[in-house]
């Protein structure tokens, strides 16, 4: 064993300075912090595309500034950048990364190199994604559907090329998190100890590991189909453009899954220590993220009922697509039941915990008259979908994000936001959200297209009122956005458990913690919501 | 109440729309229930249990209840299949079209929708249908993936390349219907528009005895002038002098192009026939090679006749 050189007494972000200490540095806390960063910058760029063609739909026709071919390229940006760049990586690499190894009472993730690479192909895959969109002028949308994509420029190409790396990313950190969940658990530390956050990544792993590889194998096809012209998805050469759908939501709906579980793990621990209540059936929780993992691989067809696929399949897809209403039930009647006889504070990580129990039993209600066969024909491709998308993916795991960016900021960063200014902001979101994306769902019924540059006059109410829930949902962000800033200057220092939780970030490590989390290994004695244990 | 003639859902003019909307309102009322349950019991233990003291514990800490989260599996469960077999039933009859029913053949192209009746030796670029008569559409696409959307018909399906989809529809009352293309196709995506018209049978006689020749009693300008919007021309060129997507018709005639490689070519029947059979082989300068061959879809006739039309734009 080679003794270690660095002083383990000083918090993670002075044992060492200047840039490069970052740039080559193993600690999980600061790889952590880089993603952070990144995907912010990522969700602010994501994030201005869509307030572009927000502005575009207020009235339908055309517009002087946004021709129907800068709108299509806006909304194929706004799509790969979140979905890609943002959602997908956000809350493991983003959060996960600094969290899941003190949680378990690790010194660090089990491969820490490893941990360095994902995020050099992070930014090697965002970089590559963001130039080749820009120069190519995609205009696909996120979905990538042949022939259309492939038939016009080469930036399909060299996204999926992007995605590979992406893919690589994310399939390196699921399997760091899936070793140390298994070797790094500190003593006392059991199964049944773990957070539910850490349920949650230890099942959104398994989903990284074996739905990213696909998009590796259909870039492959592509490149053999573009350079050896062997008709696979293109009509032209005798592919099958269908096919091209099966393979893109063979990865896409598990991505999904890698997008809302996470952000369920969140919530579970905010809505715990912020009500000190030990979470109602724990182990129902925790089992039914894996559950969602497990029936995630088998629904991917639920996105092509009308796209020509049998009718037997479709029967099929829908069948399994409601067991996925179960576990996501469970978890939204467990989190409700936590509230019960709690000790309940209103503080900025549980408003955001709240809303997430609001949106995400809207984005719930919604997708489960999506698997309706009958209906779904009717909504498919409509603002509906939209809207339900933007339920589950905005309003519970973005916000999700947000919520847990709050509430390991103190942890992370050593300091304390401004309280009144944070829940000013949380509330502003949540109007913001909510108003952008109910009208949405209306129109949607009504049958107004998705993707749609202009509109029936009769849909323009629907869209003024998402445009203006888009400006107050912009401007609740940036206030949030300033208020964690401005702490970094002016916040007090955070006390190691500002929240009175009993996981092991807040109960044995300082805030911020120091370079090996722990000054000495935590010996686990109790679950992770020990709040019997109080005595006032 | 039904709020979804205040809210939800567009008009119904098929049989399918009431098959659905009945779905529809019982989901929305089973939905509201349960949003009405979750979130008031969130709210009232929100208020109710709320810390009013810093050092205010909770009351109890209850870490699980079996019967409880076996009833809370159990209801949903036994209510998504419900939904499944209402929505599987509702859906199957959706896609078995009754023997008897007409068939209509639908072309999806960027970004204009042409229709073919088989029997009636029709091509017409709107869907006319008689009412209360099943109507089954065969649809392919020329190019990229459409979507054929009829919002009041309750009715949708891709439209695809190099193979056949179909879906079918029975019309319950007269009128024009909204065609969506649903289905993401590029620039004029959301553009791609048309209707179906819902007649008594004895209008779409009539209109079956006009249109199976129309170009009776018309010059061959006139029938395309006729043929530009209903072929489609129309999405791409224009006829008052201004550049659409592609060049202008006003003018063009007679006149010496510059082509795209540097190449010039003088605006005859030839040329005027081999852009429209094989468009990629002369692109006039400025322009994209992005038009579809309309091979097979123009007769000579008609290729004469947008011929006329086009000399016709001084």
């Amino acid at each position: 064993m080679i003794a270690h050189v660095h002083d383990n007494n000083i918090n993670y972000i002075k044992t060492k300075t200047g840039l490069l200490s970052w740039f080559v540095t193993k600690d999980h806390k600061r790889i952590n912090m880089m993603f952070l960063i990144s995907v912010l910058i990522f969700f602010i760029t994501g994030g201005i595309y869509a307030l572009l063609f927000r502005l575009e739909l207020w009235t339908p026709g055309t517009h002087p500034l946004i021709t129907p071919d800068t709108y299509n390229h806006y909304f194929t940006m706004h799509g790969v950048i979140m979905v890609f760049l943002v959602v997908v990586p956000g809350i493991p690499s983003a959060l996960g990364n600094f969290v899941l190894p003190i949680q378990v009472g690790a010194k660090d993730l089990a491969l820490p190199k490893i941990n360095l690479t994902s995020l050099y192909l992070y930014w090697i895959g965002g970089i590559l994604a963001i130039v080749s969109l820009i120069a190519g002028n995609a205009d696909s949308g996120w979905t990538f559907y042949a022939p259309y994509s492939i038939s016009k420029n080469p930036a399909v190409l060299w996204m999926l090329t992007a995605a590979f790396f992406l893919g690589f990313s994310s399939i390196l950190t699921g399997l760091n998190f899936i070793v140390t969940v298994h070797k790094m658990r500190a003593p006392g530390m059991t199964w049944f100890r773990l957070p539910l956050f850490v349920w949650a990544l230890y099942a959104t792993a398994i989903m990284q590991i074996f739905a990213t590889p696909v998009l590796a194998i259909t870039l492959l096809l592509l490149l053999i189909e573009n350079f050896f012209h062997i008709g696979i998805f293109d009509p032209a050469m005798g592919g099958d453009p269908v096919l091209m759908q099966h393979f893109f939501w063979f990865y896409s709906h598990p991505a999904v899954y890698i997008i809302v579980v996470p952000a369920f793990g969140i919530t579970s621990e905010i809505i715990a220590a912020f009500s000190k209540k030990e979470i109602f059936g724990y182990k129902f929780v925790a089992f039914s993220s894996i559950g969602i993992t497990l029936i995630g691989f088998l629904v991917w067809g639920h996105h092509m009922f009308v796209s020509g696929q049998s009718e037997v399949a479709n029967t099929v897809f829908s069948f399994l697509t409601f067991f996925t209403a179960i576990p996501s039930a469970i978890k939204v009647f467990n989190w409700t039941a936590t509230l019960y006889k709690g000790s309940i504070s209103l503080q900025t990580p549980m408003l955001y915990g709240l809303q997430i129990l609001f949106n995400f039993t809207i984005g719930g209600l919604t997708g489960i008259i999506l698997s309706i066969l009958s209906l779904d024909v009717h909504l498919h491709d409509t603002y509906f979908v939209v809207s339900h998308f933007h339920y589950v993916a905005f309003g519970t795991t973005i916000i999700a994000f947000i919520a847990g960016i709050h509430y390991w900021w103190p942890k992370m960063t050593g300091k304390m936001y401004n309280e009144v200014w944070g829940r000013i902001a949380s509330v502003i979101v949540f109007f913001g959200f909510n108003i952008t994306f109910f009208p949405q769902l209306i129109m949607g019924s009504q049958g107004s297209p998705r993707r749609y540059y202009h509109y029936l006059p009769q849909y323009q109410i629907y869209h003024q009122i998402s445009t203006v829930g888009v400006v107050i949902l912009a401007l609740g962000l940036v206030i949030a956005l300033v208020n964690l800033l401005i702490s970094l200057r002016m916040g007090a220092t955070a006390p190691q458990n500002p929240w009175g939780a009993h996981t092991l970030e807040w109960e044995a490590a300082e805030s911020p913690p120091v370079l090996f989390n722990f000054k000495e290994t935590p010996i686990v004695t109790h679950g992770p919501y020990a709040f019997a244990t109080e005595k006032t | 109440m039904d709020t979804t003639k205040l809210f939800w859902l567009p008009e119904k003019a098929s049989t399918f729309a009431s098959n659905i909307d009945w779905v529809w309102t019982l989901y929305f009322w089973i939905s509201v229930a349960f949003f009405v349950i979750i979130i008031g019991a969130i709210v009232v233990f929100v208020f109710k249990y709320l810390r009013r003291r810093p050092e205010q514990l909770a009351t109890a800490q209850i870490t699980h209840n079996t019967v409880l989260e076996t009833t809370w599996t159990a209801i949903p469960l036994v209510i998504v299949m419900a939904l499944f077999v209402i929505g599987m039933k509702g859906y199957w009859n959706m896609r078995v079209a009754p023997s008897n029913a007409m068939v209509v053949d639908v072309t999806g192209r960027k970004w204009v929708w042409s229709f073919d009746y088989p029997d009636q030796g029709i091509s017409n670029d709107t869907l006319v249908v008689p009412v209360h008569q099943p109507v089954r559409l065969l649809m392919t696409s020329m190019d990229v993936l459409h979507s054929f959307s009829i919002p009041a018909f309750r009715a949708k399906a891709d439209v695809i390349p190099g193979r056949y989809n179909s879906l079918w529809f029975e019309a319950t009352k007269t009128g024009v219907f909204q065609v969506f293309c649903t289905q993401y196709c590029g620039t004029r995506h959301s553009y791609m528009w048309t209707a179906v018209k819902v007649v008594d049978p004895d209008t779409f006689n009539a209109w079956v005895a006009v249109a199976s020749d129309p170009s009776r009693g018309k010059t061959p300008a006139e029938f395309g002038a006729i043929l530009y919007t209903k072929k489609g021309c129309i999405a791409c060129h224009q006829v008052d002098g201004t550049a659409g997507i592609g060049p202008t018709w006003k003018g063009i005639w007679g006149t010496m192009v510059p082509l795209e490689g540097g190449r010039s070519v003088l605006v005859d029947s030839a040329y005027v026939r081999k852009s429209m059979l094989d468009p990629g082989a002369d692109i006039v300068k400025g322009f994209q090679n992005v038009m579809p061959t309309f091979e097979g879809v123009l007769s000579d006739k008609e290729i004469s006749a947008l011929t006329a039309y086009i000399i016709s734009l001084k």
